[in-house]
């Protein structure tokens, strides 16, 4: 297993390289060097010098891939592409353009992010499965039919109207939560309920839909019946055999996620107030920082790329018959 | 399972306890500790994380928003007298310009511009003025300052400015002033007005050529070090700036954070190895002496200012406008500023969160979008503007004023078909003028929120006329006493005479296409352009929507390649010089950088008579002056003169002491919050109801009786088959 990992970790480092490099290209095809100074100087008094300084200070005049006034490898090291680029592959991240240090604010970001991605996550996937295992076990009954149509209108409602209903609803009109907020501690969980509850309910349609799938397929197979005929009751047999067997398509899609849950939410942190990482590339991309945009599709990539060997080892954790091999 | 079951439990159980409310058993809705109901506290919100702190640096009104009420320049703007008048602020008082010619010799006041080769202004500011606490300021028991030299061991444990445990303060002296306005110049900072302060200072280019040719320029040794040659120390509480020529400008950016006093020891304190990876900077964590101090940067979710306990000897105004006594206005009259304890801006992205708690009394005051509008507003028959009748059961004021500030749609003057100033690109710009009708366009797009421009200036400006005398005659006529667009008729008239009969070329017959470039392209932008596309179909024009992003548009006005374009300008100061400059040849924005006047309009005769009008005192002779550019630039309509918005305001019954102001951004030391009444209100307003809780739990009931009854049935159903077989 070992040496499956080390070359999964092998593999991530020319993915890493070319995230890196096709962020750079599409980032520098969109904005010049003196575009990002005009963007950070703002619109009014900005002189050629301050552009030329501003650019200097940052390190944005020297070219960007290739310099041609430098010899030997300084025509390649002494580029925007390399004194940006390369320091990020041992996480450092530098500056921002506005000159805040990028992983001070990622770690500040991170946690409250975290406060609303995990318990959203983790309620969410206990429901969805809980809700998918009690539809089929009341597959072809009334119940069933039922709980699918709500399924479908659940998933047809768009995560804003959730969002506006739920503020409307839970804090404007019956006074239960506020409305928007963060704090940290145990003062902070009345910030937290509202939107977890949301982001639970906005799941629930497209979650117990594929979950039930799953389980339905499973719940065909024959050691289903045998467990049946071995006289274990209906409960045992879903939640014990038919979760067991269902676990790999579930950990396909469940476990890429875990870690990109720092990355966090932008709709819902923005509507609720929550200073986590959703909107720290977006407003980054509409401030035209290149800092932090590439390290935050770095650190993207990065998490997803755990993410995945996460999944490949969750397969032999849930299936005994899986082996990784290099 | 169970296990599951019971974690899930758990979990909703410690939610829930949460949900009623905060430890004090305040209301469950309240974003704020229930500790602060009571509390001294104005809020406010913020929907734009600001981008820098420093005061040579910070220009933005978001940033402006912050900043102004942490440092003290010399000036400020009078709080209730209009039009707007200059006060000390941290000055003994207003500065008086000296001139002098090119030998040095003194020259009387009323000097011509041409002849002043220098002014000087002597700033004498007030002793006895202090910093607020910072630990940049800290001294240890033998007087060296605390945290100077520190070790990364030093620095293990500090990971804000917060965590140093000591805080100190020294007196403002006129070195502070002097070593600011060099900040200006450091390649460190990179400042947004050191390219327009350089042409008026006194060796200020010089100054900052020199700190960028050393390594070390813009270190705060190298600043002190260094002499800039028209900013002079004359004593511990006198300086002194010389500007070239005459300008008398220079008093409104006085009252600007730009000049305000920066004491050494902070960029010492800041520029020590470790600081900076910690986002401890001067950027970050400002230190001035105004009446309030940064006591907790978030900037992610809310910044907190607490006032200086050192601020002192300021009182609130003692004299206003007429009516303002009547208002309630004069009634905290020579009493200590600032009233307010502490001021917590939150961050706000999205309306409908921070609308919904401005109602629910969460926020003192609040901005009216373009939602709420009508949920906010009545509109009388008569244009008159009130609160809805909601509004007012709530005791919610309403306020409002034009901005200084102008919107505008420009023509590209050297365009060969909408530009030059020959008489047919003239007729046709001027047709278009008549046609687009912006009575429309403020009524639907803006909910009456502005007023059409008759000319560059906004009102409260110097130099803009009402009524009659204001009216652009080019656009108007005036008809039973108010300007009245000219019939589109007119517009046709002079089309035809441009050459464009019924909107076709006279020569070849083609229909005239015109090019309009923006960068809007959301739903309400569509709106908007359909509008205007039948503005000038009125016409027969044909107008072209070329988007494009911000970038390639700001590339286009810059390299003098767009026809027609939108653009807004937002006052430096009240000053005219500040609108019309706009339209000002030599500004001319195609080709250059930095350049203001976007439409690149170039009057030999504007120009001639601005730089007249430009250094002038404000009196008869400069309105005639200004009555002059305003009347040619109409006539040759490099602009179509578009709207001086509208700002609305809403404020709680709770606050007092507000008055708009367009130019002061260091308004709420003067405010007053009646904090029994607010806490009262809020109980009122936020009493939770529980009873959709009951009926949800029902509800849920409803569901699970015929599960439950479905799986007893399936279990036994089983068992009785099995028995049966």
């Amino acid at each position: 297993m070992m040496a499956y990992l080390l070359r999964r970790l092998f593999y991530a480092v020319p993915i890493l390289l070319g995230v890196n490099l096709l962020t750079f290209a599409l980032f520098f095809m969109v904005n010049t060097p003196d575009d990002m100074a005009r963007a950070h100087l703002g619109a009014k008094h900005v002189t050629a010098d301050a552009i030329r300084q501003w650019k200097v200070e940052r390190g944005y005049d020297k070219p960007l891939f290739f310099n041609n006034s430098e010899q030997g490898l300084g025509k390649l090291t002494d580029t925007v592409f390399y004194d940006k680029s390369v320091r990020m592959l041992v996480l450092d991240f530098g500056v921002s353009d506005d000159g805040r240090s990028i992983g001070a604010e990622i770690r500040q970001r991170a946690g409250p992010s975290l406060m609303i991605a995990l318990p959203t996550f983790v309620v969410g996937l206990l429901v969805n499965i809980t809700c998918a295992l009690l539809l089929v076990f009341f597959r072809a009954t009334w119940l069933d039919f039922w709980g699918a149509v709500a399924c479908v209108a659940l998933m047809s409602i768009s995560s804003l109207f959730y969002i506006i209903a739920g503020q409307f609803f839970m804090s404007k009109l019956w006074h239960w939560f506020p409305i928007s907020g963060f704090a940290f501690g145990v003062d902070g969980l009345r910030f937290l309920f509202l939107p977890v509850l949301i982001g639970v309910l906005y799941g629930i349609g497209s979650g117990v839909r594929w979950y039930r799938t799953l389980f339905l397929e499973e719940i065909a197979r024959e050691y289903v019946r045998t467990a049946r005929a071995k006289g274990l009751s209906e409960r045992l047999v879903l939640f014990r055999h038919v979760l067991r067997n269902g676990l790999i398509p579930i950990l396909t899609g469940v476990v890429v996620v875990i870690p990109t849950l720092f990355m966090g939410s932008l709709i819902m942190e923005s509507f609720f107030g929550i200073p986590g990482l959703g909107s720290y590339t977006i407003d980054a991309i509409n401030s035209q920082d290149f800092a932090v945009v590439r390290a935050m599709v770095f650190i993207g990539s990065v998490l997803y790329i755990v993410g995945l060997v996460l999944t490949d080892l969750s397969y032999v954790w849930a299936d005994p018959r899986v082996r990784l091999q290099a | 399972m169970r296990t599951l079951f019971a974690c899930l439990g758990v979990l909703l159980a410690v939610l829930l306890s949460g949900c009623g409310g905060n430890a004090s058993g305040g209301l469950p809705n309240s974003p704020y500790p229930s500790h602060d109901a009571r509390a001294n506290i104005y809020y406010s919100s913020f929907s734009e994380r600001p981008k820098h702190l420093d005061p040579a640096v910070a220009y933005s009104s978001n940033e402006m928003t912050l900043i102004a009420q942490i440092y003290a320049p010399p000036l400020q703007y009078h709080f209730l007298k209009r039009p707007y008048e200059l006060i000390p602020l941290s000055a003994a008082a207003v500065p008086q310009a000296r001139y002098f010619d090119q030998s040095g010799k003194p020259l009387p006041d009323t000097a011509a511009a041409d002849d002043i080769a220098y002014s000087v202004y002597d700033v004498a500011i007030r002793p006895g003025q202090y910093y607020a606490p910072h630990p940049a300021l800290a001294h240890d028991g033998e007087g060296r300052l605390r945290y100077m030299h520190l070790t990364q061991h030093e620095l293990a444990g500090i990971h804000s400015l917060y965590d140093f445990p000591q805080t100190g303060t020294r007196e403002v002296v006129a070195a502070d002033y002097v070593y600011g306005i060099k900040r200006l110049a450091s390649p460190r900072n990179t400042s947004p007005v050191l390219g327009i302060l350089g042409d008026y200072i006194v060796g200020m280019k010089a100054f900052a050529a020199q700190l960028r040719a050393h390594p070390g320029g813009g270190l705060p040794d190298e600043l002190e070090r260094t002499d800039l040659a028209g900013v002079k120390l004359l004593d511990r509480y006198h300086y002194q700036i010389r500007v070239k020529g005459k300008y008398p400008q220079l008093l409104y950016w006085l009252a600007m954070p730009f000049f305000a006093p920066v004491p050494p020891e902070a960029d010492r304190f800041y520029a020590q190895p470790g600081m900076a990876e910690r986002n401890i900077t001067l950027d970050w964590q400002p230190l001035g002496s105004g009446p309030y101090y940064l006591s907790e940067n978030n900037p992610n979710l809310r910044m907190v200012l607490t006032r200086n306990p050192y601020y002192k000897g300021e009182t609130y105004p003692t004299e206003g406008e007429p009516g303002d006594r009547a208002k309630g206005l004069l009634a905290d009259a020579g009493k200590p500023l600032p009233f307010i304890d502490k001021i917590v801006f939150s961050l706000e992205k999205e309306n409908i969160p921070y609308w919904n708690k401005f109602l629910e009394g969460y926020y003192d005051g609040s901005g009216i979008s373009s939602d709420s509008f009508d949920q906010a507003v009545r509109v009388g028959n008569q244009g008159d503007v009130q609160v809805s009748d909601e509004m007012r059961k709530q005791d919610i004021h309403l306020l409002t004023s034009v901005g200084a500030a102008t919107y505008y749609m420009g023509f590209n003057m050297r365009d060969p078909v909408v530009g030059g100033l020959g008489e047919r690109a003239r007729k046709l710009r001027q047709a278009i003028s008549i046609a687009v009708d912006y009575e429309e366009y403020v009524s639907i797009f803006a909910n009456g929120r502005g007023i059409p421009a008759q000319g560059p200036l906004p009102p409260g400006i110097f130099g803009y006329r009402d009524g009659q005398a204001g009216m652009n005659p080019v656009v108007y006529d005036w008809v039973s006493g108010a300007a009245k667009r000219k019939p589109i008729s007119e517009a046709r008239r002079l089309l035809a005479e441009a050459g464009y009969p019924d909107g076709r070329d006279a020569k070849s017959g083609k229909p005239l296409l015109l090019n309009l470039d923006t960068t809007a392209r959301g739903p309400d932008d569509k709106a908007r352009l359909d509008w205007l596309r039948k503005q000038f179909a009125k016409l027969n024009l044909q107008l072209q929507i070329r988007n494009t992003d911000y970038n390639r548009f700001q590339d286009k006005i810059r390299n003098g390649t767009q026809q027609l374009f939108y653009w807004g300008w937002n006052a430096d100061y009240p000053d005219p010089e500040n609108f019309l400059f706009l339209l000002y040849g030599p500004n001319a924005r195609g080709g250059t950088e930095g350049g203001v006047n976007s439409s690149n309009y170039d009057n030999p005769e504007y120009n001639r008579l601005f730089k007249q009008m430009e250094n002038m005192v404000n009196g008869s002779q400069r309105q005639a002056l200004i009555d002059k550019l305003v009347s040619i630039a109409r006539q040759d309509a490099p602009w179509l003169w578009g709207m001086h918005p509208k700002d609305y305001a809403l404020f709680h019954g709770w606050v007092h002491n507000v008055k708009p102001s367009q130019m002061a951004n260091n308004t709420i030391k003067y405010l007053r919050i009646d904090t029994a009444l607010r806490a009262k209100e809020r109980q009122h307003w936020n009493q939770p109801i529980y009873w959709p809780l009951i009926l949800l739990g029902a509800l849920g009931l409803l569901v699970l009786w015929p599960a439950w009854s479905q799986w007893r049935k399936h279990e036994q159903a089983v068992a009785l088959q099995d028995d049966a077989s």
